[in-house]
């Protein structure tokens, strides 16, 4: 497929643009990346390009924009055929990998937002509910080194954030909601993506992120 | 790959349930034989909850012993198990593809919970909220169906796809509630593409059979009504 301008409006510390880079990496599309300033001061461009939900990342090729990450990661798959297989072959496979990446962005990010957002007895019981998510979340792995299999694949991607910005979490409130109590196989896997070469190379830099994070979860800045 | 006996493809549901009825449209369109399980209002059966044990929630697609869970994921699968049988669901254009997931999701998430939070909000200030709520995303999926549909009859074009069924699967329910609160959501004046569109689907022999009747589910709303009032919020 003939590579035409491919644009992705993102921001450097959203997982969720993070995703598109590593399917776009994946792929080896060559991309010209924008960097929004979330959340207050959106460009006039991003606001024309997605009027819908107004959020990043945004993905425009050839003059075309698509919003919704995961969304994007699928349509990067479907349209760059050759190179690397990002979505599984088998129809059973390619519904699994969907069902657990929208039972992670449905119940493990609010989980996780509420978990380190809150205070008390509160946060006790959602301690709890957070750590029971990545529990059932673990089951996606049954045995494999990746989501993918034997490479990194979609559910991968999609997840793949967790194993960098939960320590971080986990660090900044000194709790523990993925450890090997609860999920130790998903703890390995989070050990494994990160030494992945291509992701390796394109977290963005740890002491910022921490920072960053620090101010989030104290509410100085929204989401 | 293609199931051919009753016992292969089973369908977890309840009649009135719009999430089933995209399960349903889409087995139908695609002439699928299946056997469905109804599962009893206010109970949850063993084979449910063996099945989708994450979210216990109907619909689940048992295809040879392997359950499958989420409406819009089902809706996936069986267009690409059952490829060669009836027109594709998916669009052939990648573009397109992303388009109909990216409005499925916006339905999802905007729309479907204004539509079913007229009924239960709890104050009137919270009705009137998800009601403007409900009235602005039709309007968006209005415009959206201006572009996408390219003057066909679908979403999908000339047969029914996708976005057709995720949305589709909700005009029972939004016939019920036009007609319990006494105003049209879908409105020849302010979104007379949808309207033309609705008219479509429902004539459709296959989706337009799927979608219970709209007095029906009325009656159901009210009995529903009800038992939220006099009951503790459960699942």
């Amino acid at each position: 497929m003939a590579e035409k301008e491919v644009k992705l409006f993102g921001m450097w510390a959203s997982p969720f643009a993070l995703r598109v880079e590593w399917a776009l990496k994946l792929k080896g599309i060559e991309y010209e990346y924008v960097n929004e300033d979330i959340p207050f001061n959106k460009s006039e461009e991003l606001l024309r390009l997605n009027p819908v939900t107004k959020k990043i990342p945004v993905l425009v090729h050839n003059g075309k924009p698509l919003a919704e990450s995961l969304v994007i990661l699928e349509y990067i798959d479907d349209t760059w055929t050759e190179g690397y297989s990002i979505m599984p072959e088998d129809p059973y496979d390619r519904a699994q990998a969907r069902f657990w990446a929208k039972f992670a962005d449905d119940k493990c990010v609010s989980a996780t937002y509420a978990v380190f957002t809150s205070f008390g007895e509160a946060q006790q019981k959602l301690l709890q509910e957070a750590r029971d998510a990545f529990q059932t979340l673990e089951q996606a792995l049954s045995g494999k080194q990746f989501f993918g299999g034997d490479q990194i694949g979609y559910l991968d991607l999609a997840i793949g954030w967790f194993a960098f910005w939960m320590p971080i979490f986990e660090e900044i409130k000194n709790l523990s909601v993925v450890d090997n109590e609860n999920a130790p196989l998903l703890k390995e896997w989070f050990a494994r993506i990160l030494d992945v070469d291509m992701i390796k190379t394109s977290l963005p830099p740890r002491d910022k992120i921490c920072e960053l994070s620090k101010q989030f979860l104290s509410g100085q800045i929204k989401r | 790959m293609a199931g051919s006996g009753n016992s292969e493809v089973k369908l977890l549901g309840a009649w009135a349930s719009p999430y089933v009825a995209r399960a349903r449209i889409a087995l139908n369109l695609k002439e699928v034989q299946y056997e469905f399980l109804e599962e009893q209002f206010g109970t949850k059966s063993e084979l449910l909850l063996k099945s989708n044990p994450v979210y216990k929630k109907i619909p689940v697609l048992i295809h040879d012993d392997k359950p499958i869970c989420e409406s819009m994921i089902i809706v996936q699968y069986i267009d690409e198990v059952w490829v060669s049988s009836g027109p594709a669901l998916m669009p052939a254009d990648t573009y397109d593809r992303a388009l109909h997931r990216f409005w499925a999701v916006y339905i999802d998430d905007k729309f479907v919970p204004a539509l079913f939070g007229m009924m239960r909000a709890p104050t009137e200030e919270a009705k009137a909220e998800a009601k403007e709520q409900a009235l602005a995303s039709l309007q968006l999926l209005e415009e959206a169906f201006g572009k996408i549909s390219k003057g066909k009859p679908f979403f999908g074009g000339d047969t029914i796809g996708y976005l057709d069924i995720a949305l589709g699967a909700f005009l029972g329910w939004i016939k019920a509630f036009e007609e319990m609160n006494g105003f049209k959501l879908l409105d020849a004046a302010k979104t007379p593409l949808l309207c033309a569109w609705a008219e479509n689907f429902c004539n459709n022999e296959v989706a337009g059979a799927v979608i219970p009747e709209t007095t029906k589910l009325v009656e159901l709303a009210k009995v529903m009504q009800a038992k939220f009032k006099s009951a503790p919020p459960a699942n």
